[in-house]
């Protein structure tokens, strides 16, 4: 299989996202889609996988002219994405997602349907059982799940959009290797969207790069992480030097706490945090990271022990109270959980202020002055669901409360590149300051 | 055609023609001219100053429902629980109107103050069943309802039943200093009801531009959970938006007891907090619009009475055109919004920034 881009153009209103995109590529394959946060590379991908229509340009497949804007024209070229969030449907087994979209005509019975889970998973070394439930499943076997369905719908060039964000570090290598078979053995086109430049090192043959919704560069790997950043960026970044501050007293104490949800327990967890001192919660994804940071901040109940803050006893309290004291929580899931899609960036700040009148002018102006601010690219009219994820990340920056006396924060950077994670990393920091914490890295490693 | 808002009315007045062309097609099927059965409708709503009343002494109540409506849905509750609302502000004005004696210029405003903290009271309870016992506002807001029919007609067939025997009819007619009165005889509207009415439209408009509340209202809607987190007090814009609503639908009961009626009746509320729903999804929960349009639903109401005299068709063809007008206006909608989307895909300069509050409307509103 061929692709070829010929001169894509797609425009946003003001934003311009891809800009003349000529590219082709070949069968066997695994090429990495780089550039920043903003920089088109979801556009392009939405645009081959048929998710949106260009404004003006061309794909051609083995040089035929692919329906443009329909996702199903898409597949039946042969055109798969695995999208960040899997497109799966929580209540029905793996079975049941695993059939879906297949033409009427040809789909298998789900004895059939069973059995070649089976096969499939077994050859690419997965980890699933056709009978489980989605919402039983971690991100990385939804994933799996998604990429053997693509596959049985005869998929020949597989798109994945930041496929590593979630998963587990064995997942990420079962990933790679399926991914190295998909192309070396069986040809097909494998289009890697990343922000992790390990991973495209690591995997890529070729990276195409995206600046600004112009293609940049088109590199043979294997290439440098400098090399690469550079290209992203036009120059070359210099990491941050940290400074230390001298711890002060309590800020938030775990007494013997127990928290539980339907996956994990947490059993009698203690723990001590300073002002001034930042907490690493490493490990992999559900082994109780989550309960912990809700509890910090009230989202949890715990069903025994005790949380203070401050010397104060908060257990069982409401999040109202825990915010009230300072505790600042920002979510993993920006728009599930921390930004409201549907109300503009004046509308958020606004809403976070306090009396009984709005006086829109004024809060128009802190919302520019906020957005130049943070490097947020969108105005103050946009509603939030029009940014992009890194810039939706860093307008919640700009939305978290001065001094705070414990900032929680849940994967902050989570699909963030270099550039976003510095700023946001830097602009998390000055609030940090503000409330007399900083940088004393204490990990906590966290198993089942 | 460039001008959004002029492209907005010019939809609606598109989904207005359409809906009259199909009734007309109705009409014609049974053998009637739709011209004729148009002009009765006209005739029967605006030939003179007391029917055009008429159409006021409808649109008032809806109006009152409606405004109140808008405030629950931009919470993102769907009041269904708004006709039972309507009745227990109907029930609690009665109550009023039968215990105390006092001067009109008193009694009145008492009457109302009982029929706002009825209907209060009404909606805050399908609040509590909801943020307390994770009852949905739909299933809470049903059952109230049925529990308060009932009740009505409890007490009109007991207790309030008239000294001569309860013919479940209705109670015994309230005493006139107990009434709202209309303004003058050729205009028969009360001017306090009128008044309200137009203050409860221009405060719903404000309360959702220009204040915190209204903001609240408008991001617990969207997203409750990302609300709290933002520090929006959720469980509290649940508990008032149901009050406020509750509120405006409490005084519409008033009026159907206090001045459409001059008794509690069964089925008091004719309705209106159901229709209100309706007029609210219709035009995407528009301080402006819905006042507008429950205007256009009270004169095709009030008008189509006369079918049944002059044509000997039965007025429930005014039901039959309301619904076409509903599924056009829907229609035309969609139409819109599809339209407005390709245009702001091709142009340069966004455009998604109309439907946002505008800096001298919000000035107003914060009284600067």
């Amino acid at each position: 299989m061929e692709l070829e881009f010929q001169h894509i153009n797609k425009t946003f209103g003001r934003v311009r996202a891809n800009q003349d995109i000529s590219l082709t590529l070949r069968a066997g394959r695994i090429v990495g889609i780089l550039g920043e946060n903003g920089a088109g590379k979801s556009t392009l991908m939405k645009i081959l996988s048929g998710y949106q229509p260009a404004d003006s340009g061309e794909i051609l497949v083995d040089g035929v002219p692919l329906h443009a804007g329909n996702p199903q024209a898409a597949i039946e070229a042969g055109i798969g994405m695995l999208q960040q969030d899997p497109l799966d449907v929580s209540p029905f087994t793996v079975l049941e997602n695993f059939t879906y979209g297949q033409v009427p005509g040809k789909r298998l019975n789900s004895r059939e349907a069973a059995k070649r889970i089976r096969e499939q998973a077994a050859l690419f070394g997965f980890d699933l059982d056709p009978d489980q439930t989605i919402s039983s499943l971690s991100i990385g076997q939804r994933q799996q799940l998604e990429i053997m369905r693509l596959l049985e719908l005869g998929v020949k060039a597989l798109i994945l959009d930041e496929p590593t964000t979630g998963i587990s570090a064995e997942q990420k290598e079962v990933l790679f290797a399926a991914l190295r078979n998909l192309a070396k053995r069986d040809g097909l086109i494998v289009l890697l969207v990343s922000h992790k430049l390990e991973d495209v090192i690591a995997l890529c043959d070729e990276v195409v790069v995206l600046r600004g919704g112009v293609l940049v560069g088109d590199r043979q790997m294997p290439a440098t992480t400098a090399e690469l950043v550079e290209l992203m960026f036009g120059q070359a970044l210099t990491p941050q030097s940290r400074e230390s501050v001298p711890l002060g007293s309590s800020a938030l104490r775990f007494d013997g706490v127990t928290l539980r949800n339907k996956r994990v327990a947490v059993e009698k967890f203690t723990l001590e945090v300073r002002h001034g001192e930042v907490i690493g919660f490493a490990g992999l994804d559900g082994s109780g990271q989550e309960l912990i940071l809700r509890a910090c901040a009230g989202l949890v109940r715990p069903s025994a022990g005790h949380i203070l803050l401050n010397g104060q006893d908060l257990t069982g309290k409401h999040f109202r109270a825990y915010r009230e004291n300072g505790v600042v929580f920002s979510s993993a899931g920006r728009v599930e959980e921390g930004l409201i899609a549907g109300l503009t960036l004046t509308e958020h700040l606004a809403v976070t202020n306090s009396g009984a009148f709005i006086d829109w002018e004024a809060q128009r102006e802190r919302t520019a002055a906020q957005i130049k601010h943070f490097n947020v690219r969108g105005t103050p009219e946009s509603e939030i669901q029009q940014l992009s994820g890194g810039n939706q990340q860093r307008f919640l920056m700009a939305l978290l409360p001065d001094r705070p006396n414990l900032l929680v924060l849940e994967q902050p950077t989570r699909g963030l590149d270099v550039d976003s994670a510095r700023i946001s990393g830097s602009s998390c920091w000055r609030a940090v300051m503000l409330a007399r914490q900083s940088c004393s890295h204490r990990p906590i490693w966290m198993r089942w | 055609m460039s001008n959004p808002k002029v492209v907005r009315i010019l939809f609606v007045l598109l989904s207005i023609g359409a809906s009259l062309l199909v009734t007309s097609v109705l009409v014609m099927v049974v053998g009637q001219s739709p011209l004729d059965v148009l002009d009765r409708i006209w005739q029967g709503a605006f030939r003179n100053s007391e029917s055009t009343a008429g159409v006021f002494n409808f649109w008032i109540p809806l109006a009152l429902c409606s405004m109140g409506l808008i405030l629950t849905f931009t919470a993102g509750l769907w009041n269904i629980g708004a006709e039972g609302q309507v009745l227990a502000g109907a029930i609690a004005a009665s109550w009023a109107a039968r215990t105390f004696v006092l001067p009109n210029e008193i009694q009145i405003p008492l009457e109302l103050l009982f029929a706002v903290a009825g209907g209060a009271l009404w909606g805050l309870l399908i609040g509590i069943l909801k943020t307390r016992f994770g009852v949905n506002e739909i299933f809470g807001g049903v059952g109230l309802n049925a529990i308060i029919s009932v009740y009505s007609i409890y007490l009109i067939a007991g207790p309030w039943q008239p000294p001569e025997g309860g013919s479940a009819q209705s109670t015994q007619p309230f005493p006139d200093h107990a009434l709202l009165h209309p303004m003058n005889e050729t205009f028969p509207v009360s001017l306090i009801a009128l008044i309200l009415t137009a203050v409860a439209i221009v405060a719903v408009y404000l309360l959702l531009r220009g204040t915190r509340w209204g903001l609240q209202l408008k991001a617990t809607g969207k997203n409750a959970k990302s609300a709290l987190l933002l520090g929006v007090p959720t469980t509290r814009a649940t508990l008032t938006a149901l009050m406020a609503g509750g509120v405006l639908a409490g005084l519409a009961g008033a009026y159907r007891v206090l001045f459409t009626y001059d008794s509690l009746r069964p089925n008091v509320s004719g309705g209106i907090g159901y229709l209100g729903l309706l007029l609210v999804l219709l035009t995407g929960m528009s301080a402006i619009w819905t006042p507008i349009v429950a205007f256009i639903f009270a004169a095709i109401l009030s008008g189509s009475t006369r079918l049944r005299v002059s044509l000997g068709l039965d007025s429930s063809l005014a039901g039959v055109l309301q619904g076409i007008l509903v599924l056009s206006m829907l229609l035309f909608n969609g139409v819109r919004q599809r339209w407005e989307e390709r245009r702001k895909s091709k142009t340069v300069t966004p455009s998604a920034v109309e439907s946002q509050p505008t800096p001298s409307n919000a000035k107003a509103a914060s009284g600067e």
